[in-house]
């Protein structure tokens, strides 16, 4: 096994010049998208009263995710010591903040009154800064999290890449390790603490987002190191590839398993949660064909077969497998966040409750094309960003044939 | 003039003053006695508002409360009702037993443990000393997580422009019931929220504002003899809206 040689993509080729020009034209369309809301208001949007987080959420919650999750590969090899897994490391930290950046872009855009976040430092920094005052928002935490992620994560970026600070990476790791899990349980707790909406109210929301951003990260992580290194005509060797591909079917597995054990507790449960489980997993809408076929069948079942099963050795097998572990994981968020919003709160037991705002009844909702929008230019604003540091950036190995990274590997 | 006659019309001067001052004040201090705050002092934890809420006197087909309510604020609609703010609204209940309905007024249930302050991120959303509980439109960045909060359905999201304000609201912002606090505020102004005086102006006499403090206020006086129960009383929030006769 040599040590890695780290050079950047060359960027010179016309088909980068229109990868680039297509995804700034979606991030750009995103973003008009979100001026547009801005000026019309969100009455241009799907959302309503009832449904106060839509489609932008979906995308943005899913990235946020996503994002923790990308780090994991950096966590592998500076954490828990597997070599293999080194030369990737610094793509997988400079994924983790484009990743974040995009789905912190998606929220703040979707905000009412953007503008008025000049206010945040002062009240989560300073004013709530006194122990009496401590907020108890989790909002409020995540805005520290976040902010505190990519500080954390630029600096383990920094010792990575610097040889004179290699010997502080461990260290950088771990705390980035922990602080990403700090990360995905508060984006976990934004809806576990939502005691009034029996659909959330779970501590269990946070362990299970951080099993599925293990899985969500890692496929937008395969998603990006493949097509880069054969579009760039670089190597890639069969043992990292199989690696990451046995380890993205165990991550899918254990969220499966998050997700079930969280659905057969609410459903067992006496109280007001049976109605709203039973609506998003067997009701006749939207919301139980997307966890069934999306969250379920795509999201699990196809790629724990694409990965596990002997059959699919292709590298294709783990594209798809990729693609269809990130359409699950948006149908999840579409579940999660959309669905839950849809069925009524439970103010009035035993009666039948009617009014002007549909307060008994089912909440409709359809995504406007605003929202849509706004979502793909979060995931492209996360992709340009990515593909702009490899470009800039000593961030992929020049090889990573199995000669170059398998420290098992012998010649044939 | 003796010093003794000096003195004399001294304290006739004194109480001529007082009394003048007295007559001046006193129109004042009896509103405030309803009120219990000067204007120039801060709000204080002294007090608690609350509104008392009587199921059965509540009139079936009956929406003053909330046109006054609406009219009051100057929270103008464009007949959208699934995206148009509805700081108070007519909930028709039927028991799925007996089939018995009733109908009841619900708006911001003005809670001692307020979900929406906890979870908001820049203290828009807040509670006076006096219970009342508000939205801060000039700190508030419209992010909704204090919508996904309250139990009562009880904010709304500013999803258009407005037109013909009267105090302030902001499209992107979030607003709800304020209890009418310019009245609260103003020693001169009304002694109760627009939705009372409509209640009690249509002759169904349904709801009662008061200091839920103030032993001797009617609507302590009367949740002590009828007792009033929460909504979700299972959350432990403690609201200042009581409702009564739900069945």
């Amino acid at each position: 096994m040599k040590t890695p040689q780290f050079k950047e993509l060359e960027g010179r080729s016309p088909q980068f010049f229109i990868l680039m020009i297509v995804l700034a034209a979606i991030a750009a369309v995103g973003i008009y998208s979100a001026f547009l809301m801005h000026h019309e208001g969100h009455i241009i949007t799907g959302m309503t009263n009832r449904i106060v987080w839509g489609t932008p959420h979906v995308f943005a919650v899913f990235l946020i995710v996503a994002a923790s999750g990308a780090l994991n590969v950096a966590s592998i090899a500076s954490v828990f010591g597997r070599k293999i897994y080194k030369p990737l490391s610094p793509l997988s930290m400079v994924l983790s903040l484009t990743i974040l950046v995009g789905g912190l872009m998606i929220l703040i855009l979707d905000l009412g009154r953007p503008e008025h976040l000049i206010d945040v430092p002062l009240t989560q920094f300073f004013y709530n800064s006194m122990p009496s005052r401590w907020s108890q928002s989790v909002f409020g935490w995540n805005m520290i999290l976040y902010t505190g992620f990519m500080g954390i994560v630029l600096v383990y970026l920094w010792f990575t890449l610097e040889r004179r600070f290699n010997k502080y990476t461990k260290a950088a790791g771990l705390f980035a390790f922990v602080w990403r899990l700090a990360l995905t349980t508060g984006t976990g707790l934004i809806f576990g603490f939502l005691v009034a909406r029996p659909g959330y109210d779970a501590a269990m929301l946070a362990p299970m987002f951080i099993v599925l951003s293990f899985a969500y990260g890692l496929a937008f992580f395969c998603l990006m190191l493949i097509p880069a290194y054969s579009w760039s005509g670089r190597e890639l060797g069969d043992a990292i590839v199989n690696r990451m591909k046995t380890l993205l079917g165990i991550f899918v597995a254990a969220g499966l398993y998050f997700v079930f054990t969280f659905y057969i507790a609410k459903a067992y449960s006496a109280d007001a949660a049976q109605g709203v489980i039973s609506f998003l997993l067997f009701g006749d809408n939207n919301y139980s064909t997307a966890f069934w076929f999306g969250q379920v069948l795509l999201g699990g079942i196809v790629p724990i077969a694409l990965t596990l099963l002997p059959w699919f050795k292709s590298r294709g097998a783990l594209i798809i497998a990729s693609i269809a572990v990130i359409l699950g994981g948006l149908s999840q968020m579409y579940v999660t966040i959309i669905g839950t919003q849809a069925y009524p709160m439970p103010l009035f037991p035993g009666k039948v409750v009617e009014s002007v705002t549909n307060d008994g009844g089912i909440a409709p909702y359809s995504a406007s094309i605003y929202e849509i929008l706004l979502g793909l230019g979060g995931i492209a604003v996360a992709i340009l960003l990515a593909v702009f540091a490899m470009n800039v950036l000593r961030i992929l190995p020049a090889s990573l044939a199995d000669k170059d990274t398998d420290p098992h590997h012998t010649a044939s | 003039m003796s010093k003794d006659n000096f003195n004399k019309y001294r304290r006739q001067f004194l109480t001529a003053a007082t009394a003048v001052a007295g007559v001046t004040i006193a129109p004042g201090v009896i509103l405030n006695q309803v009120h219990a705050k000067p204007v120039n002092q801060p709000v204080s934890s002294a007090n608690r508002w609350g509104l008392l809420i009587d199921a059965n006197k509540c009139a079936t087909g009956c929406n003053d409360c909330v046109t006054a309510c609406h009219t009051e604020n100057g929270v103008t609609g464009y007949g959208r009702p699934a995206t148009d703010s509805q700081w108070i609204r007519k909930v028709k209940l039927t028991d799925k037993q007996t089939g018995h309905v009733q109908t009841i007024p619900m708006m911001c249930q003005h809670c001692e443990k307020p979900p929406c302050v906890d979870v908001c991120p820049t203290n828009a959303s807040m509670k006076r000393e006096d219970g009342v509980v508000l939205v801060d439109k000039h700190a508030c960045i419209g992010c909704r997580y204090c919508m996904m909060a309250c139990p009562y359905h009880a904010r709304s999201f500013v999803h258009e422009k407005t037109t013909d304000q009267k105090y302030p609201r902001g499209k992107g912002t979030v607003e709800s019931c304020t209890l009418c606090v310019h009245r609260i505020d103003d020693p001169n102004g009304a002694k109760d929220p627009a939705c009372v005086d409509a209640c009690n102006a249509s002759g169904h006499k349904a709801m009662w504002f008061g200091d839920l403090k103030d032993p001797n206020s009617e609507i302590s006086k009367r949740l002590k003899k009828y007792g009033g129960e929460e909504i979700r009383a299972d959350l432990g929030l403690n609201t200042g809206v009581r409702y009564q006769n739900l069945s």
